[in-house]
């Protein structure tokens, strides 16, 4: 048994320690909103916060999430940078297939947290890590800075 | 589409009911269904419909796949201009296999080839018109007033007193009246929502917060995940298999020798994963052990020099004595769709049923299928259709779906079939390689005289299942792009050769044949401007004075492009236009190429004409989506065999565009009241050659071989 504090709740999983947090979520919690995209770290699509640090939650053991907050994109438009987001990219109309979108989210949400007035640059830096086939990348870019203009709050 | 398909009577079209609740249903038939209706000699089925509730919210059915392409704003826009509806409360609801929502252009329940506007741009105006005039009717029998002195707008009848009655409040007295025999459609000018910006896409929100449900999604009680051992080599075989290891995984609760491999069934995909890596298989590889890329070359080489049935011949090629003549050969590789979402599929095999779920483009095909794989009727074949994680043509194809179902039915319970990416790689149904010799001249004055094609490439025709090679031997896909080149080019000749190096299962890649073929004929055409020494620009343009459209989008993408200006040092333009899908569209790109030969693309100038709009914001987003889709391709885009293996696995050897190498792109749309052409497709193909034309203008080296970094 693992016990973990999801979205601010704290849920007891019984999965081996190695067993990325993604299937953790996803199998047993039924969190599907963090999907599954390429299994190593290249696709960015299950990205996840830990204490509200962006990783990719396909190859991070379930182990290293014990003890740390767990945010997924269900809960994070309770925190100002998620709301701003998660608002901008509805007002963009930004997903096209979606699936991506919720780690574009949550990227986008841990650099608004730390950066709100985030260069071109940073943007760069911040999402490239994050793959979107229907290539609506200028609408994220645009989402990310309306969404920074409009971050409140803490 | 041709007026024939619409061509049925009005009494097969409409049939009302009344909701529980008090609402009003229309249900219509689509044309394609009443062509398959026919074809099995029985009355269509009456079921694409839309609902009016008493609440004034407003139901379209909708049975087309959602993947990216806005058809589940466009179809619900169709009906909502007609009806005059209140948009804020229209809303979409995925429908279920059925033969009434068969896709009147391919008769069969199917998303893809660029037509689904194409296809329902009539009946689902007919059917808003319809629900219209009969809550006109309602509200003029309620104030005992003549209909023709009521209006509509944004949901509401209005007549000319100031009365009003909500369509919610009409809905259940419309119910009872007989549908007219006729209604009028609006003429484009009195159009309020289509052709106009700004109207919302239906699942932003969904897909914005994690709600939207795809197939991956999908959990059942009792469900197991499964993963299956491929054979490493394409043909290959079980030789044999020791599950032992992979049986003693927690987790991990059936193995099963199926025809595609060796399936490991588990409580998640976790331990279904680690099953499979613990499973000890020998391959028997077959006829393929051996198959390389070089070798695939080789062969559609020899095909090409070779070539094949004439699929087009006009003058007389081989008498042309032009002044000047080149030759080339050009190349483009096996490509993967890999969809964001790998391909999945949940399929629960019944008694005398299945149901599946799944992100499909094919639902009517599915049912036949999985009818057979299952042994039932196909009216007992379920299909739940989810949101599709990118489709791009993949999804049309039925792989997952039957494996899934063959699961299923052996485990007697309900069985989630999962790709890792790895198998989505490396699980063929490819964009076919070709090779091509082209042969191109042009007069003293510099105008072509000459153009001849020779195409070799596997046949998506024979590869579909469904389509046979037509008896000229010329596969519409293998040539499209290039057959029907556009320029005035007094001796033409184009044939194609089949060749199926390895035998390899090629399919529908997002604009198909002219992913290839454009980029052959637009590179090949820009070297013969090269040749004549013309612009580029002013040699196409000089070449279409009997395509008026084609020559439009050229010159409007020319005149935003700013073709002939100057450009920062170092950047170089490069300019291509394709006729795909009912669509023109034409390209500028500005590229820049470093001093290690690695070009960087910094702008892209779309303009299409594709006949009215729908919704230009999407039409917009569709073309820079497959700019992208087209660029990731040319830049990187590559599956090659070694020992009879693919090579590429993941995103890190089948790359993909991200970010930090985003072009801007500016999509212009030609204003037109031409009927609608497609728009998932056409913006795809022209990107390739306006990139290699541009490295072209900026290196002086010709790119003929495709990726462009690889």
């Amino acid at each position: 048994m693992v016990s973990l504090v999801v979205n601010g709740k704290t849920r007891k999983v019984d999965a081996a320690p190695d067993t990325p947090l993604l299937w953790v979520l996803r199998d047993s919690l039924h969190l599907t909103g963090t999907k599954f995209g390429c299994g190593i770290a290249l696709c960015g699509a299950c990205t996840v916060h830990l204490d509200g640090q962006p990783v990719r939650s396909c190859s991070t053991p379930v182990s290293a999430a014990a003890g740390k907050k767990i945010t997924t994109v269900e809960a994070i438009g309770a925190t100002p940078a998620g709301k701003a987001v998660q608002a901008a990219w509805i007002r963009h109309d930004v997903p096209q297939c979606g699936y991506c979108q919720s780690g574009q989210i949550m990227s986008a949400s841990a650099l608004l947290a730390k950066n709100r007035a985030p260069t071109d640059a940073d943007i760069d830096e911040a999402m490239s890590g994050n793959v979107c086939r229907c290539g609506t990348y200028n609408q994220i870019r645009a989402a990310i800075k309306d969404a920074a203009a409009n971050v409140k709050g803490a | 589409m041709g007026a024939k398909q619409m061509n049925i009577s009005r009494r097969e079209f409409l049939k009302t009911s009344a909701m529980a609740g008090g609402g009003l249903i229309i249900g219509f038939t689509l044309p394609g269904a009443t062509r398959l209706a026919q074809g099995a000699g029985k009355e269509a089925r009456m079921s694409a419909y839309l609902r009016i509730a008493p609440n004034n919210d407003i139901t379209v059915v909708c049975g087309l796949s959602e993947m990216g392409q806005g058809v589940h704003t466009a179809i619900p826009m169709l009906v909502a201009e007609e009806l005059d509806a209140d948009w804020s409360r229209v809303r979409v609801e995925q429908a279920g296999v059925d033969q009434a929502f068969a896709n009147p252009i391919f008769g069969m329940q199917a998303t893809g080839g660029s037509t689904s506007v194409r296809g329902h741009w009539e009946p689902m105006r007919k059917a808003g018109a319809t629900a219209r005039a009969m809550l006109i009717a309602a509200a003029a029998e309620t104030w005992k007033a003549d209909a023709a002195d009521c209006r509509t707008e944004r949901g509401v009848v209005i007549h000319k007193s100031g009365r009003k009655l909500s369509y919610g409040q009409l809905a259940e007295k419309a119910a009872q009246l007989n549908p007219p025999a006729d209604v009028k459609l609006k003429d484009p000018s009195q159009f309020t929502l289509l052709g106009k910006s700004g109207t919302r896409r239906l699942d932003s929100a969904a897909k914005s917060t994690g709600r939207a449900k795809f197939g991956m999604d999908v959990y059942l009680p009792g469900m197991l995940t499964a993963v299956i051992a491929y054979p490493p080599v394409p043909g290959g075989k079980v030789a044999s298999v020791n599950d032992a290891k992979a049986k003693a995984v927690p987790g991990v609760r059936q193995v099963l020798q199926i025809p595609s491999g060796v399936a490991v069934l588990a409580d998640g995909y976790w331990a279904a994963k680690l099953g499979r890596d613990a499973l000890e298989i020998q391959w028997d590889h077959g006829a393929n052990a051996s198959l390389s890329s070089e070798g695939i070359s080789k062969t559609l080489s020899a095909g090409a020099a070779a070539g094949g049935a004439v699929g087009r011949n006009e003058g007389d090629a081989k008498a042309a004595t032009p002044a000047k003549k080149i030759e080339a050969e050009y190349e483009a590789p096996y490509l993967s769709h890999s969809c964001m979402e790998p391909l999945n599929c949940t399929a629960w095999v019944r008694e005398g049923e299945v149901e599946i779920w799944a992100g499909t483009q094919s639902q009517g095909p599915a049912q036949g299928i999985l009818a057979q794989v299952a042994g039932v009727v196909p009216g007992k074949v379920k299909v739940n259709t989810m949101y599709l994680g990118g489709g791009f043509g993949r999804r049309f194809a039925p792989d997952p779906i039957i494996g899934a179902t063959v699961l299923s039915k052996i485990a007697g319970k309900p069985v989630k079939l999962v790709y890792s990416r790895e198998d989505d790689t490396r699980g063929y149904f490819y964009r076919p390689a070709s090779v091509t010799r082209m042969t191109g001249g042009v007069d003293e004055s510099g105008r072509a005289t000459l153009f001849t094609a020779s195409v070799a490439s596997p046949s998506i025709m024979e590869g579909s299942h469904f389509m046979k090679l037509p008896p000229d031997g010329v596969d519409e896909f293998g040539v499209e792009g290039i057959r029907d080149c556009p320029y005035d080019i007094p001796n033409l000749h184009i044939e194609y050769s089949r060749q199926e190096p390895g035998g390899l299962q090629v399919w529908f890649w997002r604009s198909v044949g002219h992913s290839q073929n454009s980029f052959f004929l637009e590179s090949f055409i820009d070297e013969l401007a090269h040749a004549a020494g013309k612009d580029p620009y002013e040699f196409r343009r000089s070449l279409l004075g009997k395509q008026p459209r084609c020559r439009g989008a050229l010159e409007l993408a020319a005149e935003k492009a700013g073709w002939g200006k100057p450009l920062p040092a170092g950047v170089h333009r490069g300019i291509a236009v394709v006729f795909s899908f009912g669509s023109w569209c034409a390209q500028v790109a500005e590229v820049s190429v470093g001093p290690d030969g690695t070009p960087k693309v910094h702008r892209v100038v779309a303009a299409v004409d594709c006949g009215m709009t729908v919704n230009p914001d999407i039409v917009r987003r569709q073309i820079e989506s497959a700019v992208v889709y087209g660029l990731t391709a040319a830049l990187y885009g590559k599956i090659t065999f070694k020992d009879g293996r693919v090579e590429q696995s993941n995103f890190h050897d089948y790359r993909m565009l991200r970010m930090s190498e985003m072009p801007k792109v500016e999509v212009h749309i030609v204003q037109s009241k031409e009927a609608p052409g497609g728009i998932g497709e056409p913006g795809t193909p022209p990107i390739a050659p306006a990139v290699a034309n541009a490295i072209f203008a900026a290196t002086g080296k010709r790119i003929r071989k495709l990726p462009l970094l690889g």
